[in-house]
């Protein structure tokens, strides 16, 4: 798969043609990715107060500030990184604040009880997130000096993924450290960039014994016995996190990212197919017995009994697709506080769906596809097989995650408590995507960075040309 | 607030969504068609047009591009890529700067030719100091030809003269 590529990048015997740096192109798109929010948030309150909100003009330059911090220091230490990320991600994060603090509008679901106005804290996380994507881009020279960490951050990510088992369960689910004083902190959205650097590898050394050997059965290749050994433990993990943490949404997310990694570094389909058939067994399994896991299963199939039952959010954030339609209430204008409490975090989508309509969550998905897009096409240009699949692996936990999210808002999959990146309120996720894409960005830079020109020939300068 | 202002923002505000993700789109296209393969039989009247308006742009381009010595000689009749005209790689252009340029099997070779009659060193174009571009055979084993005669010497190669290595035919172009 990649000594191809590789040797294609260099030669120029195809070449995608020394790329530009397109930094230019990077800010032109972050201006426009800051003024849409601030026209998002002119449009929230005129519609609510009917003039201008007061804090139209700190707000945008909060973010325009951010976004300008984060482009300097791309323009410094990535000249050659993807024009395209920063100010996506930039984007969908304003979207996020936007949407949270129209949410904080509403008396009904803002008070003491569920924590007062959420979007002065996120915004406080979102600079945090932009900090720690600085300091990511300024000290990690280079991706490749991961690979050395494949086994810590194994047990990095283990001890993240474990930790919450021994913290008490928010809403039926254990995803928190709780730190006294602090706050809480969900450890799997940090998990999930530490796990794609150890896939990614242990994938690349092992990837030729998982591709090669093994024997044809019934047009599949079946690994042999002993190969099948890593999977079977990430697949007895992530069940793991599915029964003492109950938390489907974490336990989907790395099952699927290992079987994405799988396939790309092995080009087996084979794979695939065990990937599926164990995830479904260990779902179907877990399901039976786990009441948890059992009722959002319920919740999902027959949301209008949950309804009735008291579970009222599956069917309250149905509606509010319905009640959006296809050109949206208008922002400020919906009633995802019927929501309630959750509406901020776990179903905010719900809320970008009623005002918005399908057509601007379209538009919302498409943003978040073009980020993994941007991730993958640097897995193409990447150099190095490592490179190739860290990229890959972060592109697809990225893309797993919103479709988990976005899958359970709208009943396709049954609702996890996942939070959708870069939009939903929550300090890690936001923190942990930022850095996500700092690493992706210096992958990219590394991947279009032109290569050396070739150094010319000694023997050049000497020749005596002899003409006839 | 009048109805009509919510409207009209409301609308305005999904379009400018969607603006945004066109444009995006737009930013990607030159990734997307971003490689030099051109497709050189049909389109050469075409591809001569866009060259000429090209030129004044590639000869601003140049003295960044290290190519300092072609500039004193070269002029303006200077060859400014060469094109794979006919074999397994046509259409495949490399921009002459200066640099030489190596040909053969071999994976580090500048041009890397997928032809069973070249040799993995096969010969290498490069410019002397006047800024002629001279193409020289590495001793292979079939042969590098200069319009119709077989290369011993280093030898400088005339505009639109044809060199052939194997199936594989180069010429320099302006």
């Amino acid at each position: 798969m990649s000594s191809n590529l590789t040797n294609t990048g260099s030669n120029t015997t195809v070449s995608p043609g020394g790329l530009p740096s397109r930094r230019n192109t990077e800010l032109a798109m972050l201006v426009f990715a800051v003024l849409i929010p601030v026209f998002a948030y002119a449009n929230v309150g005129l519609a609510k107060e009917g003039s201008l909100p007061t804090g139209m003009l700190s707000y945008g330059l909060g973010l325009g500030l951010l976004a300008g911090v984060a482009h300097l220091v791309v323009r410094r230490w990535a000249p050659y990184a993807d024009p395209l990320m920063l100010p996506i991600a930039t984007l969908l994060n304003g979207m996020g604040l936007i949407f949270i603090w129209r949410l904080d509008q509403e008396p009904s679901i803002t008070h003491k009880a569920t924590g007062g106005e959420a979007a002065p804290t996120q915004m406080m996380w979102s600079a945090l997130a932009v900090g720690l994507f600085v300091l990511v881009l300024v000290f990690l020279k280079d991706h490749r000096v991961l690979q050395r960490y494949t086994y810590i951050s194994m047990a990095a990510a283990l001890v993240l993924l474990a930790a919450p088992i021994f913290f008490p369960a928010k809403y039926g689910a254990k995803i928190w450290i709780t730190i006294p004083g602090v706050g809480s902190l969900q450890p799997a959205e940090f998990a999930k960039i530490i796990i794609a650097v150890f896939f990614a590898g242990y994938l690349m050394v092992k990837r030729d014994a998982l591709a090669l050997a093994s024997r044809r059965f019934m047009g599949l290749y079946l690994p042999r016995g002993r190969d099948l050994g890593p999977i079977i433990v990430i697949w007895a993990l992530s069940l793991m996190i599915l029964v003492f943490e109950t938390d489907l949404g974490t336990s989907l997310l790395f099952f699927g990212l290992f079987v994405v990694m799988l396939y790309v570094a092995t080009e087996r389909t084979s794979w695939i197919v065990f990937g599926l058939g164990l995830s479904a067994v260990g779902a179907i399994a877990v399901a039976s017995f786990e009441p948890h896991v059992q009722g959002r299963v319920q919740d999902w199939l027959d949301p209008m009994q949950a309804f009735k039952d008291g579970s009222e959010q599956p069917m309250q954030a149905l509606w509010a697709f319905g009640s959006g339609g296809t050109l949206g209430s208008g922002l400020g204008q919906g009633f995802s506080r019927l929501i309630n409490f959750a509406a901020k975090s776990d179903y905010i989508f719900a809320t970008v769906g009623e005002e918005l309509g399908l057509a601007g969550l379209m538009a919302i998905i498409l943003l978040y596809g073009l980020i993994v897009e941007r991730g993958i096409r640097t897995s193409l240009a990447a150099r190095d097989p490592f490179g190739k699949l860290l990229a890959v692996g972060l592109a697809s936990a990225f893309g797993l995650q919103v479709f988990i999210v976005a899958g359970g808002v709208m009943g396709l999959i049954p609702l996890t408590g996942m939070t959708l990146p870069f939009m939903a309120q929550g300090g890690s996720s936001v923190v942990a995507n930022w850095a996500l894409i700092a690493v992706l960005l210096k992958i990219s830079d590394t991947a279009r960075r032109p290569a050396p020109a070739p150094a010319p020939s000694p023997d050049a300068e000497m020749t005596q040309v002899v003409r006839p | 607030m009048s109805e009509l202002t919510l409207t009209v923002m409301r609308l305005g505000f999904l379009a400018v969504l969607w603006l945004f993700v066109i444009v995006s789109i737009q930013v990607i296209r030159s990734d997307l068609f971003g490689t030099r393969v051109t497709q050189r039989t049909a389109r050469r009247a075409e591809g001569q047009r866009q060259q000429q308006q090209q030129r004044p742009q590639q000869q601003q381009r140049q003295p960044q591009g290290g190519g300092g010595r072609r500039a004193r000689g070269g002029g303006r009749n200077a060859p400014t890529k060469l094109v794979v005209s006919e074999g397994s790689l046509t259409g495949t252009t490399v921009a002459l700067q200066g640099q030489t340029i190596s040909l053969g099997r071999a994976h580090d070779s500048t041009i890397v030719l997928d032809d069973d009659y070249a040799s993995s060193r096969h010969a290498r174009i490069y410019p002397d100091r006047d800024g002629q571009w001279i193409v020289e055979d590495l001793g292979s084993t079939n042969g590098t030809y200069l319009d119709r005669t077989r290369l011993t010497t280093p030898t400088p190669i005339p505009p639109g003269a044809p060199i052939r290595i194997g199936k594989t035919v180069i010429e320099l172009r302006k």
